[in-house]
């Protein structure tokens, strides 16, 4: 077991979209090495946070964001150049997003990016990253077909893929496995199991039992806050806070 | 009383007769000036160099003009298009600059093609002669880029509009700047639309014919420079259509001009399929 480092922390985080205060006041320290999974219900600000960590909500026009948030000790909107960040924080959305290119583009698409031109260098981070996403037996005879003929399911490994290609410290997921079928669903779970050896995974979902079963830690979002945050296990079981207590146990969300 | 049915019935008997008419007219058309002109096209009508103002001879040099001349239009309209497509829309898509812009292009777009002409006489032919030789090539092709520019924009502007932000963010995602999702993922998304956009300029600049009356010159010679006076097929055909007097000749042209305009549509259609193979598989 690795000894618990604090990866990411965030300082007294609040985002603004224009007057609507969608985050606030979040302080939070993610595990390295640990799956961290935010729950709460639709529009409690987890995905919005989610996306502060790789500075995605920087595209978005009219958002103003208040406080510091840290990857390694450092401040990611002061010590960081952007590009770095996202290098360092890959991220997987919600719905699978491959590029409109062939299956080997699109994992090469971030090396490419990155500078990497060697095609056996290349070649090789390919099939290390579809390795990796477990895709590889899937997909290994027909790299140079468009990555639009795979499955959902596939297709969602494939950006993950994607992601392990420019050899990020943290992977942040946004319920990754909501457009999914049951099964495509569990590969994933599976995925991200193995996957936290290597990575810090910091993941959104919608799915109680999802959380349940893939993290470490959960933090529990409600109206923009953080309402309670810990170990897994404690939050499931004996939550301190009534309306962790009532959302889990279904009472609302 | 009508009823609703009886109604449906007559709805739909109008839609056909719109199609029905629509259809008609064009084979009309096409027909009228293909059985007119293709008796006059043989291979010496577009080989041989035209004689006595058009009137005889062939018509050799319009065809090589139209093709120097369109090719140079979209080597100058097309990237200068594209490229401020890509700045309207990815990079000042909400700004006032913007709005600006977007109101100067669909002015543009609404100008009429002769005063173009008049532009293009007066600051290319006769204020920039030194550079573009006068009437010619090189003015003709510099107004009418003028005159495509908003098309092409307005199109590239929309295809990009089109591309799914889901490609934008997963591209950020990885790392990639600006500037790499636009010309690796946007633009190459993009490019079906962008071409919609070059073949109605195309479209636009082969037909013109007011604009280059103004412009190019009128020469019935081979250009052998783009700062030579040229005449495409279109200003050709109403020459010798109003001013010889040739009707079978303006004729012959306009079935040769017809071809050509369907060359160049399935021509770009297969660069087109190309690119897409290439960036897409």
């Amino acid at each position: 077991m690795h000894e618990s480092q604090v990866k990411i922390y965030t300082e007294d985080l609040n985002l603004f979209y224009g007057d609507n205060h969608a985050i606030k006041n979040i302080d939070i320290q993610v595990q390295e090495n640990k799956v961290t999974a935010l729950i709460g219900p639709s529009g409690c600000g987890k995905s919005t946070f989610l996306k502060t960590l790789n500075r995605m909500n920087d595209l978005i026009p009219y958002v103003k964001i208040t406080g510091e948030v840290y990857l390694d000790n450092l401040n990611s909107y002061n010590d960081y150049d952007i590009v770095e960040l996202r290098k360092r924080i890959g991220m997987v959305f919600q719905k699978p997003n491959p590029f409109p290119m062939s299956i080997y583009d699109n994992i090469a698409y971030g090396p490419r990016t990155h500078g990497i031109k060697d095609k056996a260098v290349l070649d090789e981070i390919v099939e290390k990253s579809l390795q990796s996403a477990a895709l590889w037996v899937e997909v290994k005879d027909r790299l140079k077909q468009n990555a639009f003929g795979l499955s959902g399911g596939q297709q969602q490994r494939l950006c993950i893929a994607r992601v392990l290609a420019v050899e990020p410290e943290v992977v942040l997921m946004d319920e990754p496995t909501s457009a999914l079928d049951p099964l495509a669903t569990l590969k994933i779970e599976d995925l991200v199991q193995v996957l936290k050896n290597n990575y810090t995974i910091i993941i959104v979902t919608h799915n109680m039992q999802q959380a349940g079963r893939i993290s470490d830690h959960t933090a529990f979002f409600l109206n923009g806050e953080i309402v309670e945050y810990g170990a897994t296990e404690e939050i499931f079981t004996v939550p301190r806070d009534k309306r962790t207590e009532d959302y889990i146990t279904g009472r609302f969300g | 009383m009508l009823k609703p049915r009886s109604i449906e019935k007559f709805a739909k008997f109008i839609l056909w007769c719109a199609a029905l008419f629509t259809v008609t007219f064009l084979v009309l058309v096409l027909g009228f000036i293909l059985s007119n002109g293709l008796p006059k096209v043989s291979w010496e009508f577009l080989t041989a160099e035209p004689e006595a103002m058009g009137a005889a001879g062939g018509i050799f040099s319009t065809i090589v003009s139209t093709v120097i001349f369109t090719v140079t239009t979209l080597v100058i309209a097309v990237p200068i298009g594209i490229l401020a497509a890509i700045y309207l829309t990815e990079y000042i898509s909400k700004g006032p600059i913007a709005g600006a812009i977007r109101f100067g292009t669909d002015a543009l777009a609404g100008i009429p093609s002769i005063v173009f002409g008049l532009f293009g006489f007066a600051f290319f032919v006769v204020i920039l002669k030194p550079v573009t030789g006068g009437w010619s090539l090189a003015s003709g092709a510099l107004t009418a880029a003028f005159m495509i520019l908003p098309t092409i924009i307005t199109t590239t502007e929309e295809a990009i509009k089109a591309v799914p932000d889901s490609y934008r963010e997963g591209s950020y995602a990885l790392g990639a700047t600006k500037w790499q999702t636009v010309s690796r993922i946007v633009l190459p998304s993009a490019l079906p639309g962008v071409m919609t956009g070059v073949i109605l300029g195309i479209g636009r600049i082969v037909g013109e014919t007011a604009a280059l009356l103004l412009t190019l010159g009128g020469s019935l010679y081979v250009p052998l420079s783009l700062t030579d006076p040229a005449s495409t097929m279109s200003m050709h055909l109403y020459k010798v259509a109003m001013e010889v007097g040739a009707m079978d000749m303006a004729f012959g042209t306009a079935t040769v001009l017809i071809i050509t305009v369907l060359l160049i549509n399935i021509s770009a259609n297969f660069i087109m399929r190309g690119l897409k193979r290439r960036t897409t598989t």
